[in-house]
């Protein structure tokens, strides 16, 4: 399919996107990259984060509840949604669960299906209890385990996880 | 001041020295943090902006290591010193340009940098010469746990350290190395190594000057999952894969080169080291060219009049603002490329005997 831009109706098309007018309507537009650039859709900092430009093209269009989505703002740093696609940028901590609904799609797309940290924690966190984040972290080790035939470290490795999910 | 004396000096990570650095010039590692209780720089006003640097600043000052770092605020400083800082990559360019307080400490050897207030509050990397990964991430893991002992970074039970970019969040690390691959090049086998980086989920650029993926012999190579995966997992993708099947592929070319053509390739070497050692004007890159085709021909022996450390040098001191830095004076463009063509000819004569 190669579409032509709907502003300069010249170069072919590259970037799609649903936009949310003020009312919650869909509205589809199609733009060649300068075009884009021209209008602000693709600022600067995308430019430099093409990964992100990618994952946010078409991503509001995938999602059934477009108006619930428009209106989704950060109660602490006032960050919309709509704001975060357009820069590629969060506002504040919270928005990564003011936005938990639609953001986590996102970050499962840019880590190949990944949504839970299992790398190093701060020391001041390091709890006794084991997390979620734990658990994984285990059953990981123990499946690395057993595909690199380290029969011994994988047996010590499951009743850990025993011991645990008791 | 510290920028003129480090202009002079080729960097740490141009030495030469490490293990693979035939092929690896240098690795790096990055980790992005935040300090919880501020918003991420887009929301931030200009006041806190200014107060992150600045407990910051003093946090690093007092605590990073034991080693002496010297904190830069980059609004102070002219636009050439801030050139010689990106061309060294103690900064990157987005940090030059950006809004409100912010700056950089650089740790006494200039191994390790901290930004400030870049794209994430924190940016700390650690850039050694050769590859050096589990040294680096000894180092940078030692820096940010120090760090974390008197600064509360924003971090999540489910998403880890949390980052003003989605693709940052997790561990925050970014591990890169830069590569020289001048004989997948010459036989055109190069796309074989992006598409394995693709298919990797690793990210590809050039390097040096303003060469596109396609043009010159110098790779980056870098994660780009950066969720679900420990730190350790992800340097263990580089030292066990990626950078040794490279590698590989790269001693392969350039065995072939020598096998099968090694007129053609003398003939290479040869007519860039003349070109370097004659030229009255060359552009950056052309010396960028020319200096890979040396760098190949020190490392397969061809050439013997030379070592790895000039022309590891020659990289450096041949970019735009040390030129200019080193020379003392604005230069044009036109005049940049004659006194480019000096500083090669006379760092060539100190040590060929032609
Ligand atoms: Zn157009
Ligand atoms: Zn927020």
């Amino acid at each position: 399919m190669n579409l032509a831009c709907q502003s300069c109706k010249k170069q072919p098309a590259t970037v799609h996107m649903t936009d949310i007018t003020p009312e919650g309507e869909k509205q589809e537009r199609h733009l060649c990259d300068a075009c884009a650039q021209r209008e602000g859709i693709m600022p600067k900092a995308q430019q430099q984060h093409v990964p992100i430009a990618e994952l946010l093209t078409g991503l509001v269009a995938d999602k059934a509840s477009v108006k619930q989505i428009a209106d989704m703002a950060c109660p602490h740093c006032g960050m919309t949604f709509i704001e975060f696609r357009n820069n590629g940028q969060l506002g504040c901590p919270s928005d990564y669960d003011a936005f938990e609904r639609a953001l986590v799609p996102l970050i499962e797309r840019a880590h190949e299906g990944a949504s839970h940290h299992i790398g190093k924690v701060p020391r001041r966190l390091d709890t006794p209890r084991p997390t979620e984040n734990d658990l994984i972290r285990l059953k990981r080790r123990l499946d690395k385990a057993i595909e690199n035939e380290r029969y011994e470290e994988a047996a010590m490795l499951r009743d850990k996880l025993k011991a645990i999910q008791a | 001041m510290m920028i003129d004396e480090l202009a002079k000096q080729p960097g740490e990570w141009l030495n030469g020295q490490g293990p693979m650095s035939d092929i690896v010039i240098s690795s790096r590692i990055r980790l992005a943090r935040n300090v919880a209780g501020f918003p991420f720089l887009p929301k931030a006003t200009t006041e806190q902006r200014k107060e992150i640097a600045d407990l910051l600043h003093a946090r690093i000052d007092a605590h990073a290591t034991n080693q002496q770092w010297q904190y830069v605020d980059i609004a102070a400083i002219d636009e050439l010193d801030q050139r010689v800082l990106i061309e060294r990559h103690l900064i990157s360019r987005q940090l030059a340009d950006a809004p409100g307080a912010h700056g950089v400490s650089i740790s006494g050897s200039g191994a390790a940098s901290v930004m400030v207030n870049e794209e994430d509050h924190l940016r700390i990397q650690v850039l050694r010469s050769g590859m050096q990964l589990d040294e680096i991430w000894d180092e940078i893991n030692d820096i940010d746990d120090r760090l974390e002992d008197k600064i509360d970074f924003a971090f999540h039970p489910r998403y880890g350290y949390l980052t003003a970019c989605p693709t940052n969040v997790g561990t925050g690390i970014r591990v890169s190395v830069m590569l020289h691959l001048p004989g997948l090049k010459l036989t055109g086998e190069i796309e074989r190594v992006f598409r394995a980086a693709k298919d990797m989920r690793l990210a590809v650029r050039g390097m040096f000057g303003e060469g596109t993926e396609a043009s010159g012999d110098f790779f980056q190579i870098s994660n780009q999952v950066t969720l679900g995966r420990t730190e350790e997992e992800i340097i263990d993708d580089f030292k066990h894969l990626v950078v040794p099947k490279i590698v590989d592929y790269e001693n392969r070319a350039r065995q072939a080169l020598v096998q099968e053509k090694p007129l053609a390739l003398d003939d290479r070497i040869w007519r860039s080291y003349g070109i370097l050692c004659n030229a009255r004007t060359i552009s950056s890159e052309e010396t960028m060219l020319h200096l890979s085709h040396l760098r190949l021909g020190i490392n397969l022996g061809r050439i013997k009049l030379l070592d790895l450390p000039t022309v590891n040098e020659l990289f450096l001191l041949t970019q735009p603002a040390h030129l200019q830095k080193v020379h003392g004076a604005r230069l044009n463009g036109e005049q940049r490329s004659s006194a480019r063509a000096d500083c090669i000819r006379r760092r060539l004569s100190q040590v060929g005997n032609n």
